[in-house]
């Protein structure tokens, strides 16, 4: 057998990979053959019956197997008697397809007239309208006028909210099942079912909350009607109006590639806003999907009301709107005097461009730069991280992927459908958590470990006599490809630490690092974790005393005053403070001087995701009055200070970067910017195909080259993992994809979804031991602080911990003993 | 005839009963087929027979056994007695008054294949079917009739019931697998096709209660007694559910091959109140309407001859009809069920016997035009050859044959013109 | 609602005994007619839950089910289901003018429930019965049982009776 198959669609011969659908090959060939249940990124069920075509086969001797042949010589061709379904017909040597007959156009019509008869024709006053597979379609292959009594249709509820952040119209629904098979196959999530039965079939859901999923928004892209919209764009713009900018999310080190649709809004005073978000294909990255937290609130907070628009210098103790001139001067003044003596703190939410900026300024300056973060390791994951030739779409049959100390799905959901989709694919998947979470039930191992062991449950894997089952650590052994990702999971800096270099010697000892596919991913807190320590910044223990103790410091892109009072009462003390911000944060509140900083949206920038691949981001609106980027605002300070910055073109600042850092030799913005050929090919003009999803026109990025590849594998030291409480009650931080971090709660959209106010969650019987209920308010003890809290009650946790999600409310960065008890008064 | 073979209770009363049963040889079949027969051997007999599945499609039995995949297992059976085509009711008579021959018949079909588990399907609607099954079931295993190391041998069976809970469309074999899953009943894409997979993805063997319960005859007697019975292509007996407007409705079991008139006028009674006869649908209510012709009721009914007028033998459920009967009534009748029981996987079915049902209600009630009856025709037609399973095919044969052979019903109902 | 499993866990073992260890979905479909059974004749969205616990899988998947199947109902109706069959076959021997005259009697129409909450008339499809019409089956949370060769006058003693039974 080979691995193609050579067919003959409408007279034109193509050879394609063999198990291709007849509707792909097709595709490939330039033939448009229309599907409406048929998705190429689900398995296809043949429902909708639009595909049909004719198929027929190459007939064989039974005895020789040879061909049959005509009196011409030609191929005797077996037809089918009935048309077939091309999404479900699987392409064979010799067949040939015709889609062009009179038989297939009449399929092709009727098909449409049927679905027409249950349709309200409602598409002036559709969403969908301009971007409906079934109005493309009928206008390209339907009837055209229709024959079904208007008086005899069935009407159906136009608005039924799935949840709070889809809504369904019932009449519009074309039963294609395409939402369905989504949340069950792709998502994991099978929230949404089949209701009733023949025409009487409707979509709901059940679940509680309903639609309960973080991927529900991607339903709506691969609607091919406007049956299901999305709370933020129904009724937002026609899809003509609209213009679309290539982007990249940046709310978790997925990155994944997104297009924002633009236009000019006379609601907004004739400004250009962001209408909506969509996914960009990137087969690497993200595929065709995006999470609910990046549809949903990825770029809401930069067109919030409250952003900075003047610098601000503080004058008789008021921070007072003054001219970028005097507050760079006044900002340079005070920087100047504390040479040698000043610190910069930098967030994981900046460029690699500010980054640069900001670490060469404050190497001027002989400061320290500060990465604003609790994980560490980001040295580690830039010598044994994954980058270069590989991608977790090709990890499969004899691969192994380790999930070490991760929630997967809540700090980053696109990895987490990737290493199921790579479990589903035959990869053995090994899953150690201190409680179980979703990704466990693709897992063929899964551990549980108590809090702290995270380095030691690593280290295990290399000794023979370890308890964790042999077939385990043989699987990682014996792996062709291995790819650990390690997160957050209840650790600080040190545990962290500690678990990425035994996560390192692991890849190193089974002789794993250096190889392609193979290596490390850091499930960094924040989009450019990574892109922060390449440019040299690094977390840096008693962030507070360095704090206190610096005599100038320049925070960019990052609030510890806003999450942490420790932080905050150190702030105070710093003899003198700079920050550059969008908003008035409770650090720039602090600040002598404050920049107001342009948003991703509105600028150009790369980022470095978690798997080492750099991607690039366009502006897609104008920038908010009197803003400059990062880097702008870094370089402007540099000019001041006597070191010369790039201050206009991060493309000039990237060619730097590629000559000062060894990993991103080569990276140029014109490389970020290329595109190959990706399957499945999807397009923004035959809607019907795949959905909304735009096509990548403006770049895939560029994977580095991690320093292992380079042949620099020495193994790090054996790691000490930090001695944490081991007894009594504890609070351990873990991280919520929903949670009220500054740039999601902007969000209006989410909001419905956001926790609140500050919770924690324990074992039922843990609570019963603390004689809590589900709901009660609670007082949390936690490093001398004392935080009111809500209660919830989850069987998942372990007994004797207290899980404290990050950014909620309760400041806590790694494992500490706490009190929990009734709140007086309730 | 001489002998009931499939009805035999009408010849043993209390056949039911597990003793009377053995005393007329119960069970000898099955214990023949285990101890001195292999598996093979069973599927060559039942193949020689030319026994063909009495579900309706009429496929040879012992070549579906035949197709199993022997390299994936468990195997399984499956009995169909989902009975919900309109005008059949001949499985329930035979698991009711039976039920040994029938279980007998699972038991050797499952011996044959090597499943050592296999399935009762039944309508939601034989609720006391099932009760009745498990009953037999278990004084099955307290005889040793079921359970493991059967007759001393190392074969082991268990049967089971598994009640449906209202959908024609589980009567479709892959559809039934679904709703034996506990799913939505709703048909799966064929290739692949059950023996290679099937019930919980392994191969199994579907057939009809009554197919089966011919199994036990056919391997106590052979291959060669049960081709004395019926014709040469369609050999044996069958059960015709009798309906509709005739005097004594009910089963009939008669060698395939007897014909329509026979069946009507000898067996059946003739027409209520001496009326004349119309049409015949031979098949239930997805059968094509027969025009009562000389020529049709002298038509054997076998798999052969009644495709030669136009029709299907089906499940051999004939209901009658006279003319007393609007074929424009007996359509919307047809449609209406149709609609009700479309599962809405498939656009044509599910649409179109929606759409199909408002053009039959305003024919039916007077208020069609002309036009409206064209209409039907064509969305029929164009429903056909373009579903996902026969279900949405079913719904069109009344319809089309309807409007082809007595258009002058339709003609009747309706105005000239559209009135709006 | 305590589980059906804590409720009849005999019933629920020997329903899920039926099937292979790795397939209790099967179970599903036996599972809701007990807690039909349990609820009065009809399913909850707790009992789906509940059910799909036992089977391990989503509420949303029961639902599924309950939805494609005409015997189970997700609403209340009259304890005594009274469903006709009046499809061809039995259409053709006087079955619709037997329901006709039954809800005329009962003053009810089909599809509605008495006053008193015992009878509701459905018309239903094909019972397998054509022989033997007028037949009706009468489906209650324990059950159905079949009632063939009906007229109407034997029809409303039937229903005299379940009404004695009633104020019994
Ligand atoms: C819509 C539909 C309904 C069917 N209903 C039944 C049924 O109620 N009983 C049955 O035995 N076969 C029924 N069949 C046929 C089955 O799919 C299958 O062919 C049969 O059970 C095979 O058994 P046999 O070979 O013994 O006939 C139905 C088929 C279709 C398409
Ligand atoms: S023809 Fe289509 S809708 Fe109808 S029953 Fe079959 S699959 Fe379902
Ligand atoms: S038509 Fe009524 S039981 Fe068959």
């Amino acid at each position: 057998m080979t691995d193609t198959v050579t067919l003959t669609i409408d007279g034109q011969q193509i050879t394609v990979p063999a198990g291709l659908t007849v509707v792909d090959a097709a595709r490939r060939a330039g033939v448009e053959i229309p599907v409406f249940c048929y998705h190429p990124k689900m398995e296809p069920v043949g429902m909708c019956r639009m595909c049909l075509v004719e198929i027929g086969r190459p007939m064989r001797d039974r005895a020789t197997g040879e061909f049959l042949r005509e009196e011409d010589g030609s191929v005797k061709i077996q037809w089918g008697r009935k048309l077939e379904t091309a999404c479900t017909a699987r392409v064979s040597e010799g067949m040939v397809v015709r889609t062009t007959t009179e038989q297939v156009a009449e399929a092709r019509k009727s098909v449409l007239e049927f679905l027409l008869t249950s349709h309200p024709l409602d598409c002036p006053v559709c969403d969908k309208g301009g971007e409906c597979s079934l109005q493309n379609l009928t206008v390209a292959y339907g009837p055209e006028t229709t024959r079904f009594y208007y008086e005899d249709k069935e009407h159906a509820p136009k608005h039924v909210p799935l949840g709070d952040l889809i809504i369904l119209d019932r009449e519009r629904c074309i039963k294609c099942g395409r939402c369905i098979r989504f949340q069950s196959e792709i998502a994991g999530d099978p929230v949404l079912t089949f209701y009733q039965r023949g025409h009487h079939t409707d979509v709901t859901t059940f679940s509680d909350p309903p639609f309960d999923s973080y991927w529900s928004g991607n339903t709506t892209d691969i609607c091919p009607v406007g049956a299901l919209t999305t709370v933020d764009f129904r009724f937002g713009a026609r899809p003509w109006e609209m213009r679309p900018a290539a982007s990249i999310c940046t709310l978790c080190p997925v990155g994944c590639n997104i297009t924002f649709n633009v236009r000019r809004e006379a609601a907004a005073g004739g400004k250009m806003v962001i209408k909506r978000v969509l996914p960009r294909q990137n087969e690497q990255v993200n595929e065709i999907w995006v999470c609910d937290k990046g549809r949903f609130a990825g770029y809401h907070f930069a067109e919030s009301e409250d952003r900075l628009t003047q610098p601000l210098v503080r004058k008789h103790g008021e921070l007072t709107p003054v001219s970028w001139e005097e507050a760079l001067e006044t900002a340079a003044r005070g920087l100047e005097a504390a040479r040698g003596k000043a610190l910069t703190l930098a967030g994981g939410r900046l460029s690699n461009e500010d980054l640069f900026n900001l670490a060469r300024l404050t190497d001027a300056l002989d400061g320290v730069k500060a990465l604003d973060t609790f994980m560490a390791g980001g040295d580690l994951t830039a010598q044994f991280g994954l980058g270069e030739g590989s991608n977790l779409a090709d990890l499969g049959k004899g691969d192994t992927i380790v999930v070490i100390a991760s929630d997967l799905e809540e700090e980053a959901p696109l990895w987490w459908l990737r290493v199921k989709q790579a479990s589903e694919r035959g990869a053995t998947l090994i899953v150690a958590n201190p409680r179980f979470t979703k990704i466990e039930r693709y897992a063929d191992y899964a551990f549980l470990y108590p809090y702290g062991r995270e380095a030691e449950t690593v280290c295990a894997f290399l000794d023979e006599g370890c308890s964790c089952g042999g077939e385990a650590v043989q699987a990682v052994a014996d792996a062709d490809r291995l790819v650990v990702f390690y997160g957050q999971e209840g650790m600080g800096l040190a545990g962290s630490r500690a678990l990425a270099a035994a996560v390192a010697r692991l890849l190193v000892k089974t002789g794993h690092a250096g190889k392609v596919g193979s290596g490390m991913v850091g499930v960094w807190p924040r989009a450019n974790d990574q892109g922060a320590w390449d440019m040299g910044f690094r977390p840096q223990n008693g962030l507070a005393a360095a704090l206190a103790a610096a005599q100038a410091v320049l925070v960019a892109g990052a609030d510890p005053a806003g999450d942490d009072p420790a932080l905050a009462a150190a702030l105070d003390k710093a003899n003198f403070v700079v920050v550059q911000e969008l908003f008035l944060t409770e650090t720039a509140r602090k600040a002598d001087v404050v920049f107001p900083a342009q948003a991703f949206t509105e600028r150009s920038g790369t980022y470095t995701n978690g798997e080492l691949r750099v991607q690039r981001f366009y502006p897609a609106v104008p920038a908010a009055p009197e803003t400059a980027p990062d880097f702008a605002i870094a370089a402007r300070l540099g000019e001041r200070l006597g070191v010369a910055l790039e201050a206009n073109s991060p493309a000039a600042i990237m060619r730097q970067i590629a000559e000062a850092v060894p990993n991103y030799a080569g990276v140029t913005y014109e490389a970020l910017a290329e595109v190959s050929e990706q399957y499945p090919l999807i397009g923004r003009d035959d809607l019907y195909y795949s959905g909304a999803a735009y096509e990548n026109t403006q770049g895939l990025g560029v994977a580095l080259k991690p320093a292992a590849r380079e042949g620099d594998i020495a193994a790090p030291e054996a790691p000490t993992a930090p001695e944490i409480p081991a007894d009594g009650l504890r609070a351990v931080p873990v991280t919520r994809l929903y949670d009220r971090g500054a740039l999601v709660s902007r969000s209006a959209t989410l909001q419905p979804r956001l926790p609140v106010g500050a919770f924690v969650a324990l074992h039922p019987a843990e609570a019963q031991r603390l004689g809590l209920e589900d709901g009660a308010t609670a007082t949390l003890e936690l490093n001398g602080g004392a935080y009111a809290v809500t209660v919830r009650l989850n069987p998942q946790a372990p007994e004797g911990v207290v899980l404290v999600p990050r950014s909620v409310g309760v400041p806590v960065v790694e494992v500490a003993s706490c009190e929990l008890r009734l709140a007086v008064g309730d | 005839m001489a002998e009931y073979i499939l009805l035999r209770h009408r010849d043993i009363p209390n056949i039911k009963d597990i003793g009377v049963y053995q005393e007329h040889g119960g069970f000898e079949a099955f214990r023949k087929a285990v101890t001195e027969m292999a598996p093979g051997d069973v599927t060559a007999e039942v193949k020689k027979s030319g026994l063909r599945g009495r579900g309706g499609a009429g496929f040879p039995t012992g070549m579906k056994w035949a197709f199993m995949d022997n390299r994936n297992w468990p195997h399984y059976v499956i009995a169909n007695g989902d009975e919900s085509e309109p005008g059949t009711f001949k499985d329930r008579e035979i698991m009711e008054h039976n039920p040994f021959q029938f279980l007998e018949g699972v038991a050797i079909a499952s011996y044959a294949v090597g499943a050592n588990r296999a399935y009762v399907y039944l309508r939601g609607e034989f609720w006391h079917i099932a009760k009745w099954l498990d009953q037999k079931i278990a004084e099955m295993e307290a005889a040793g009739f079921l359970g493991d190391n059967l007759f001393g041998t190392d074969y082991s069976l268990r049967i089971y019931t598994h009640l449906g809970a209202g959908a024609y469309i589980c009567g479709e074999e892959t559809a039934l697998m679904e709703s034996l899953e506990g799913k939505r009943g709703q048909p799966r894409l064929r290739p692949p096709f059950p023996p290679s997979y099937g019930l919980y993805g392994k191969p199994t063997v579907i057939n009809n209660v009554e197919t089966l319960t011919n199994v036990p005859m056919i391997i106590a007697r052979g291959a060669d007694w049960y081709r004395t019975y019926g014709t040469e292509k369609s050999p044996g007996v069958k059960l015709f559910s009798l309906s509709g407007r005739v005097n004594k409705p009910g089963n009939y079991e008669l060698p395939l091959g007897t014909t329509f008139r026979e069946l009507i006028f000898e067996h059946g009674g003739g027409i209520i109140d001496g009326k004349k006869i119309k049409a015949i649908m031979p098949a239930g209510a997805s059968s094509s309407l027969l025009p009562a012709t000389d020529e049709v009721l002298d038509t054997p009914m076998d798999y052969e001859s009644v495709p030669k007028m136009g029709g299907m033998l089906g499940s051999a459920s004939v209901i009658v009809l006279d003319e007393t009967v609007s074929i424009a009534w007996l359509v919307k009748k047809t449609v209406n069920f149709f609609r009700h029981e479309s599962c809405g996987k498939c656009t044509p079915c599910r649409e179109g016997t929606y759409w199909m049902e408002r053009l039959t209600g305003r024919i039916a009630s007077g208020e069609g035009a002309l036009q409206d009856v064209e209409t039907l025709y064509s969305v029929a037609k164009q429903i056909q050859g373009k579903t996902f399973c026969p279900l949405g095919e079913f719904s069109t044969m009344a319809v089309v044959t309807g409007i082809e052979r007595f258009r002058e019903d339709f003609d009747a109902l309706v105005k000239a013109e559209a009135s709006e | 609602m305590s589980s059906l499993a804590e409720k009849y866990p005999d019933e629920v073992q020997a329903i899920l005994a039926k099937y292979p260890a790795d397939q209790k979905r099967s179970a599903v479909m036996a599972l809701l007619y007990l807690a039909q059974r349990d609820n009065g004749g009809y399913v909850t969205k707790a009992a789906m839950e509940d059910v799909g616990n036992i089977v391990g899988i989503t509420a949303n998947e029961v639902a599924g089910v309950v939805g494609f199947y005409s015997l189970y109902h997700d609403k209340p109706a009259g304890k005594y289901r009274l469903q006709v069959c009046t499809d061809v076959a039995c259409a053709l021997r006087g079955a619709v003018q037997f329901v006709e005259e039954l809800c005329d009697n009962l003053g009810i129409k089909t599809g509605e429930t008495t006053p008193d909450g015992l009878i509701t008339v459905e018309e239903v499809k094909c019972l397998a019965a054509c022989d033997h019409a007028p037949v009706f089956q009468v489906q209650t949370a324990d059950g159905l049982t079949y009632h063939q060769d009906m007229n109407v006058k034997a029809t409303l003693e039937l229903i005299e009776q379940w009404r004695k039974e009633e104020t019994s």
